[in-house]
Formats: structure tokens, sequence, C-alpha cells
């Protein structure tokens, strides 16, 4: 019995013979999977091109003018020489600021309601939809928005103005990556946290919280990262201004209407500083990219 | 005014007489997830100083039982008791009773390993921070470490995240975390069904000490296991009679009398099903 299987199951066995183990570059499979990486590192330098274009074109053009002064100056008259860009550079961190400051606790909560306390309730089905379609909401609309309700009320254009509007397109992001967080956390360690005798918020507190921070840091950055660069919410709502910001409540100077307005210029100074603010707007934009990679990868 | 409190005194020192050697009395008489009844006529006493074993097929209602001993069922939305489990002579789902509370004197460890993500030491000195104990944290850490057979392995990286350790480990650092607050009772649901044999042994030991000062309850696949650590065991079984599939106790009591002299006709035929 046990010899007619085997001899049934050994001739394959056999002719497959002593196994060659050695890398062959002429076998169907090698070449293919050769080729396709060939193919995929190609499409992925065309991709990169623009990007490094980009790069390359900012910090050619840009880098020119890096010193002391683009931080410290004020921008130049028309005609003028030198100058630098530093009230816009704090203008939009300013801006950022405000914004973060009213985003994130706004967005850390409705994450917290959403993604942990109530996620299955009317409520969270909501803040859901609203984080959702405000995601996709224009952000001069945002602008238009905070003009109507803020900048008429208040009857000047104001760094408040700015950041609110600034606000609106950092919450969904907020929102939504702190949602995600918060469900991250695995339900055994919040038993875990049950059984040693936590109440519900000190489960939130002392364990949801710091376990899903890695998390929600990584939606706070990509958020200010994105916020940075807005130009078309700031058009209506923070202006533009050629001085220090002196109060919350008076136009404010941002880097990215900065470009906007001296790019048009027909002066060579004023193009160039454009070429700086734009190089210093990336570098910032960057940091914060980084930052949140950096905390995505951190181990929860 | 005084007499009242007179009374109150007296009543709680008659509850505690009737508890006598008994940690927790469950009397449960149903145990419903929505409309589902999942455990039926349940009556166990865990004896203070004793290993109480909880044994029976799949999905007879042990985790169930034990987890409706100190309240963790609540967080189940659907879930509903009908009956009493006394702690220490309270009713533990009594009017005026917190559940919180309840689980600070019933630890539990769970059949998963679920450390915090936090250092090792704060895993073991959670609980101890959670009850606001000002005495020396770092020496009840090393003694709840030591007791879980776990302080060798892991006292050059107290620092480390709990999670980077190995599951076995994990389990013993879950068993620390529940031993530093040092428990009335604790309860384990099948702490051992991720460990290899030598942390089972460890475990076991553990058990064995853990009993002088301590009450557990432990829920074991290993009928081994039960006849090794456990002084009273409690047999569960299903009956598919009424439709579902519903849980009861089949029979409580000795540990060498349940496994040699069963009572009942369902302990005999599950013990011989698993010792042939
Ligand atoms: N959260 C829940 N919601 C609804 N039904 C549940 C829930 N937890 C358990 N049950 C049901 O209750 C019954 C008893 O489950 P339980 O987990 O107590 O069994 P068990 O004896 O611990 O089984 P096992 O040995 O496999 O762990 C099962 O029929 C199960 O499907
Ligand atoms: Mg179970």
């Amino acid at each position: 019995m046990s010899t007619t299987e085997q001899t049934t199951m050994n001739p394959e066995v056999v002719a497959l013979g002593d196994p060659d183990l050695s890398f062959s570059f002429g076998e169907r499979r090698t070449l293919m999977n050769f080729l396709q990486t060939v193919t995929l590192w190609i499409l992925a330098g065309i991709a990169a091109i623009p990007l490094i274009s980009v790069l390359w074109m900012l910090i050619s053009r840009g880098g020119l003018r890096i010193s002391t002064a683009i931080f410290t100056e004020l921008p130049p008259a028309p005609f003028e020489q030198g100058g630098g860009i530093g009230n816009a550079i704090v203008g939009t961190l300013v801006m950022v600021a405000i914004a973060s400051l009213i985003s994130i606790p706004i967005g850390i909560l409705g994450g917290l309601y959403t993604g942990l306390l109530n996620p299955d309730s009317r409520i969270s089905a909501l803040i859901r939809f609203v984080g959702k379609v405000l995601t996709g909401f224009p952000s001069i609309l945002s602008g238009v928005f905070v003009y109507a309700w803020l900048v008429i009320v208040m009857k000047t254009y104001s760094a408040i103005a700015g950041g609110v509007s600034l606000s609106i397109l950092m919450l969904p992001t907020v929102l939504l990556t702190a949602e995600q967080a918060f469900r991250m956390v695995p339900q055994r360690m919040k038993d875990a946290a049950y059984g040693m005798g936590c109440n519900s918020t000190q489960v939130a507190t002392k364990i949801v919280l710091p376990t899903a921070l890695p998390g929600v840091m990584t939606g706070v950055m990509l958020a200010v990262a994105g916020a940075s660069g807005e130009s078309a919410p700031l058009l209506f709502t923070a202006l533009f201004s050629n001085y220090w910001i002196g109060s919350f409540t008076e136009p404010t100077a941002s880097l990215s209407i900065l470009i906007y307005n001296f790019s048009a210029m027909p002066y060579e100074n004023q193009i160039e500083l454009a070429w700086t603010a734009s190089l210093v707007l990336v570098l910032i934009v960057l940091v914060f990219n980084i930052l949140s990679r950096s905390f995505g990868t951190r181990r929860v | 005014m005084s007499m009242e409190m007179e009374m109150n005194k007296l009543e709680a020192t008659a509850a505690q007489q009737a508890a006598g050697d008994v940690a927790i009395g469950a009397n449960i008489d149903k145990i419903y997830y929505g409309d589902f009844l999942a455990v039926r006529d349940a009556a166990v006493d865990i004896e203070k100083g004793k290993i109480t074993g909880f044994i029976g097929p799949s999905g007879c209602g042990k985790s169930t039982v034990l987890r409706s001993l100190n309240r963790m069922n609540d967080l189940i939305p659907i879930f509903r008791l009908e009956g009493h489990v006394h702690f220490l002579g309270q009713d533990v789902y009594g009017k005026n009773v917190d559940p919180v509370v309840v689980r600070r004197h019933i630890g539990m460890v769970f059949q998963q390993p679920n450390p915090f993500s936090m250092s090792i030491f704060e895993n073991v000195a959670f609980g101890l921070r959670l009850n606001g104990f000002k005495g020396d944290i770092s020496g009840r850490v090393e003694k709840a470490l030591r007791r879980a057979a776990l302080w060798n392995e892991v006292k050059d990286k107290l620092k480390q995240n709990g999670l980077s350790l190995s599951g076995g480990q994990q389990q013993r650092l879950c068993i620390a975390r529940a031993i530093a607050t040092e428990p009335t009772v604790l309860l384990m649901d099948e702490p051992c069904s991720a460990l290899d044999p030598i942390a089972t042994r460890q475990i076991e030991e553990l058990m064995l000490q853990l009993k002088k000062d301590y009450t557990v309850a432990i829920v074991t696949h290993n009928m081994q296991q039960a006849i090794r650590v456990a002084d009273k065991t409690a047999f569960f079984s299903v009956d598919m009679t009424q439709g579902g599939r519903t849980g009861f106790l089949v029979e409580v009591g000795d540990t060498k009398q349940v496994f040699e002299n069963p009572k009942e006709n369902l302990t005999k035929e599950y013990l011989s099903g698993e010792f042939s």
C-alpha cells in the first residue's frame, strides 16, 4: 500500500532532480521583475521632475536673497532697494497660531467624541459628515464666509479674521485624523484600564489620549502645514500690511499674500523677494510635514 | 442618630459574619446579552485565600460569569444580570455601588495580554498612581514584578515600552500590574493561554504564592492546570434545549472531588472526554 503510494508520488520529485538554486538572469520571471523595477523607477523619476525643478528654482532664485535682513526688515517700497519679509513671516506664524488655537482643541474634542465617547450616535454621524464636507470646502469660500461674518462686523481686516478662516480649513484634518487615532487604540487596552478601576474620563485622559497622541499630532502638523501655505482665505480677511503686526485687529501681512502681491510687480527687487518668500514658505511647510512624519512613525 | 449608626454597624458585622470565609458569593439567576440568555443558575462562592477554577466547554459562559464578578460586563451595553453578587457581604450590583470602586478591589487579568503603551515601570505603577498611593512606588513595582516572575528579565529596561516585550512577558507584566495594588480578589481569564510551558509553570507558582494573601478565581481550559492550582473547581456546561446556547453551573466542589468523584453525569462525561 505505502509502496504504491510512494511510486506514484516519487516520479515528479525525481524529475526535478537536484535543485539549482543559483540566480539566473535568463529566466522569464527574473527578467520581468527586472523590467518592472526599471519601469517603475523611470516613472517615479518623471513624477519627481516637477517637484525637483520647482525646488531647484526656489533655491536658485530665492536662495540669493537669504540673509538676516530678510527676517528682520520690512518690505521695501517701489524703487527702494534691499528690505525683507520679516513682517510677513511673523504674520503667517501668528495667524497659523490663532488658527491652531481654535481648530486643535475643537478638532481633538470632536475626534474624542466621535472616536471614543459616542461613535455610533447621530451627533457623531453629523460631525463626521460636516468634517468630510469641510475637507473639500474651497478655501476661498472660507475667506468669503469669514469676511461676511467677521470682517464686516469688526469693520476691519485683521489677524483674527485671517486665523479664523484658516481654522476652518484646519479643522477637518485635525478632527478626522484625531478620530482615526482614537479609534486605533485597541479595545483591550481600554478594558485593561477599566479593569484597573478607571472611570471613563480617566480611561480617556490616562490611556486613550497618550496612546493616540502620535496619530493626533500627525494630523495637527499636516493641518498646520496646509494652513501655512494658504493664500485665498487671507485675501478677504487679513489683507496685507507693510508694517510689523501691532495688534490682532489690524490688517496683517502673510507670506502667501506677499508672494501674490510682489510677484506681479514690475520691480526686480520685489520679484526677488517674492522668490525668497516662496522658499521660506516651502521650508516652513516642509518642517511641519517632516514633524508630522516623525510623529507618525513613532511606535504606538 | 447614634442609635442608627450602632444599628448600621451591627448590620455590617452581621453581614460580614454571614459572609464567613467567602470573598465573593455569586448568586446569578440569569445573564442576558440583549435577548440572548447566555448564562442561567450559577451559584458559586469564591472562598478567601483559595483558588477557584472555572472549567467547561467553550461558550458555556465562564468568562461571562467571571467578568460579572467585578462588573467588567457593565461596559457591554446589552449586558443584563438578574441575581446578586456579594463581595465581602456587600451586593456588588447594589443601588449605591460604584462599579469603578468595585474594580479597584477586584483586579483582573485578561486572556490576551494588554499592557498599556507606556514604560514597563509605568505599567506596573499605573494602579498605584491611580489610587493615589503615596508610599514607595519603586519598591512596590519591583515587588510586583518579582512575584510575577518577570523582574530578572526586565530589571535593566524598565523604561522600555511594555509593548516591546514578548507575548508571555507582556502577560506577566499584566499580572504584575494587577497585583501591584494588592487587590482583595484577583480574577484571571485564561491567563496562560498565550504562554509557553515554562512561563505557565511560573504563573502557576505565582498563583500558589498569591493565595496566601489573596483570593483568586481563574478560568482555564487546561484540566491539568486546574488540578495543579485550584482548591475548588466549578464546572460549567451548555444546554441547547431552550433554542439558544445557555450556559449553567453543573457542579462546584473541592477540586479533588470534582475530578475524581464528580456528582453529576455531565461532569463525568466531560472529564472522560478530556482525559481519554
Ligand atoms: N459581548 C457579548 N455580546 C453578546 N454575546 C456575548 C458577548 N460575550 C459573550 N457572549 C456570548 O455569551 C456566551 C458565553 O460566552 P463566554 O465568553 O462567557 O464563554 P466562555 O465559557 O468564556 O468560552 P471560552 O472558553 O471560549 O472563552 C457565548 O454564547 C457568547 O457568544
Ligand atoms: Mg472565555
